[in-house]
């Protein structure tokens, strides 16, 4: 009919979503994957409510009840606490030293070679490789490996946990900055560099104005796990609260323990609100 | 010394697709030309071919003298320095004061630690005031630029390569989010900027008026070729319509009629003397 009009009509596209298959073949495979992962983790909550188990967990947790409050607790207490933060930080600012560097190399972004591409980038791409190889080893190893491993070279103190969390959340931080940095708008720092600004150039005037808020609010967060690590190192003789919370569980003394929960919680409420401020400063 | 040239290139985008196919062209130093043409005919790949954004996949490229893709590294960055580039959405981080977007401009020329100085406390506010209150807007200097309309961050980014004082201008449709009035202002602003300091200009522009009135030389593309390459005296209103004849309208402009925008007697290729 259109060939005797004169006009030949376009074919209509089909309106079946070509992403469709895909979409459905990524659902059974997370499923295949997924099942037989929590089979081998024995995942089987259900037993939590089992008749015997109930009574048993809440006898345990019941011996933590009152929150001890006597006062010569509470002084070593305020001093772990102080320690704990103390590593915390030292660690995430050794981290920072560790990370930035790294991950200013290893963002693609920011390299000017990968443009055309240019003089350079089978060197760049090989220096980038290298790097991120770099935070893979740092971050590969927990930080407890690290802390036995430096508790050894430097006897038990807080020194050792300082050291392991600025190796593996130096490795943590240069890894996730770098893929900050390489997510969202390029497109500023690919001008600058194309109108031959240097690498720190483009990082400054382009990348961190629209990332500057993400960093800083998973720079807090890093510092609010280093928190938590630095407990856990605790336990292997890497001093602050960990330490602490082990002579106290180690006493069966479960009142002190749970204070010691308690101000954990605390800790990490004042991040929460450390990282809502430096977000609101930097919006 | 300061011209452009590009001979024989192509070029061929990573998916596959063609972009330009033997484009010749030669730019003498502070020559000004327009490149005119329908969506997707190839003028922002030009542009960035030519600002050594694309390295041509046929062809040679030469800037001065110097083919920049058989640069060194240090040699390609200084040149890319002497190149400022329009684009048509301002590759501008919201956050960013307006001084700041303007003043980095010349970070191509600034030692780092001067760049990073400027950041606590702007370096050169009066020159990128300057460079604004050419674009008449001068009053939003420290402002940030997700307060400004996207008309305005067009003209922040007129005022960055008017600041790096580039000697290439390379200007993607670099009017297109103003009004006519502010269209011409801000193409005037590019003209007389290479008037004053000898700087090729190259400008891909939609409205044909604005090329017609300020441009002593045009090119038309289609289909990732050259079409026309002349005199703009020489351009028909026949060249014109029949380079736009796909789109099946009028031809895109800022003003009214293409027809009526009287042709500037006085417009004469410029130079810088002694620059033949």
């Amino acid at each position: 009919m259109n060939t005797t009009a004169g006009t030949v009509a376009a074919p209509a596209i089909p309106l079946r979503d070509p992403a469709a298959r895909t979409r459905a073949t990524a659902l059974v495979v997370a499923v295949v994957v997924l099942w037989p992962l929590l089979w081998l983790a024995e995942f089987k909550p259900w037993q939590l409510f089992a008749s015997g188990n109930l009574q048993v967990m809440g006898n345990f947790l019941a011996g933590f009840l009152p929150p001890s409050t006597a006062p010569d607790f509470l002084a070593l207490l305020w001093k772990a606490t102080l320690e704990t933060l103390a590593i915390a930080t030292a660690g995430i600012a050794l981290a920072l030293v560790v990370a930035v560097p790294l991950a200013i190399l290893a963002t693609r972004s920011l390299a000017v070679s990968r443009i055309g591409p240019g003089p350079g980038r089978g060197a760049g791409a090989a220096v980038r490789t290298a790097t991120r190889g770099v935070l893979t080893v740092l971050r590969a190893i927990p930080e407890i490996v690290w802390a036995l491993v430096f508790v050894r070279a430097l006897g038990l103190g807080p020194g050792a946990g300082v050291l392991a969390l600025a190796v593996t959340y130096g490795g943590m931080l240069g890894k996730v900055y770098t893929e900050i940095l390489e997510s969202g708008d390029t497109r500023s720092a690919r001008a600058l560099l194309e109108a031959g600004s240097p690498r720190l150039g483009a990082l400054f005037y382009a990348l961190l104005p629209s990332t500057a808020q993400e960093l800083a609010s998973y720079t807090v967060y890093r510092w609010e796990c280093a928190v938590r690590a630095s407990v856990v190192m605790g336990f292997v003789g890497a001093g602050g609260l960990g330490q602490l919370m082990d002579q106290s569980m180690k006493m069966l003394n479960g009142g002190e323990a749970s204070t010691i929960l308690l101000t954990f919680l605390g800790l990490v409420i004042v991040a929460d609100a450390m990282s809502a401020v430096i977000r609101r400063v930097l919006s | 010394m300061s011209g452009l040239r590009l001979e024989g290139a192509g070029l061929v985008h990573a998916n596959g697709k063609r972009a330009l196919r033997n484009i010749s062209l030669a730019l003498e130093g502070g020559e000004r030309i327009a490149v005119i043409g329908p969506s997707g005919a190839g003028k922002t790949t030009l542009v960035r071919l030519l600002g050594t954004s694309l390295r041509p996949s046929e062809g040679r490229l030469f800037i001065g003298d110097a083919d920049p893709w058989q640069a060194g590294a240090r040699a390609l960055r200084r040149l890319r320095a002497r190149i400022g580039v329009v684009h048509q959405s301002p590759p501008i981080p919201p956050r960013l004061r307006v001084v700041t977007a303007v003043l980095a401009g010349r970070l191509g020329t600034w030692p780092t630690w001067k760049a990073l100085a400027s950041l606590l406390v702007p370096d050169d506010a009066a020159g990128a005031r300057d460079a604004l209150d050419r674009l008449d807007l001068g009053d939003r200097v420290f402002d940030r630029c997700d307060r400004l309309s996207g008309g305005q961050l067009q003209r922040v980014g007129i005022a960055r390569v008017l600041y790096q004082r580039p000697a290439f201008i390379l200007a993607d449709e670099p009017v297109s989010a103003l009004d006519p009035a502010l269209a011409d202002l801000s193409v005037g602003a590019l003209v007389a900027e290479s008037d004053a300091h000898g700087a090729t200009l190259l400008a891909s522009l939609h409205a044909v008026d604005l090329a017609l009135k300020w441009f002593p030389r045009l090119v038309g593309m289609r289909g990732g070729e050259i079409v026309f390459d002349r005199p703009t005296a020489a351009v028909t209103s026949a060249m014109l319509h029949d380079l736009y004849a796909t789109e099946g309208r009028a031809l895109p402009q800022q003003g009214v009629d293409v027809l009526a925008v009287e042709r500037p007697a006085n417009v004469v290729m410029l130079k810088r003397p002694g620059c033949q």
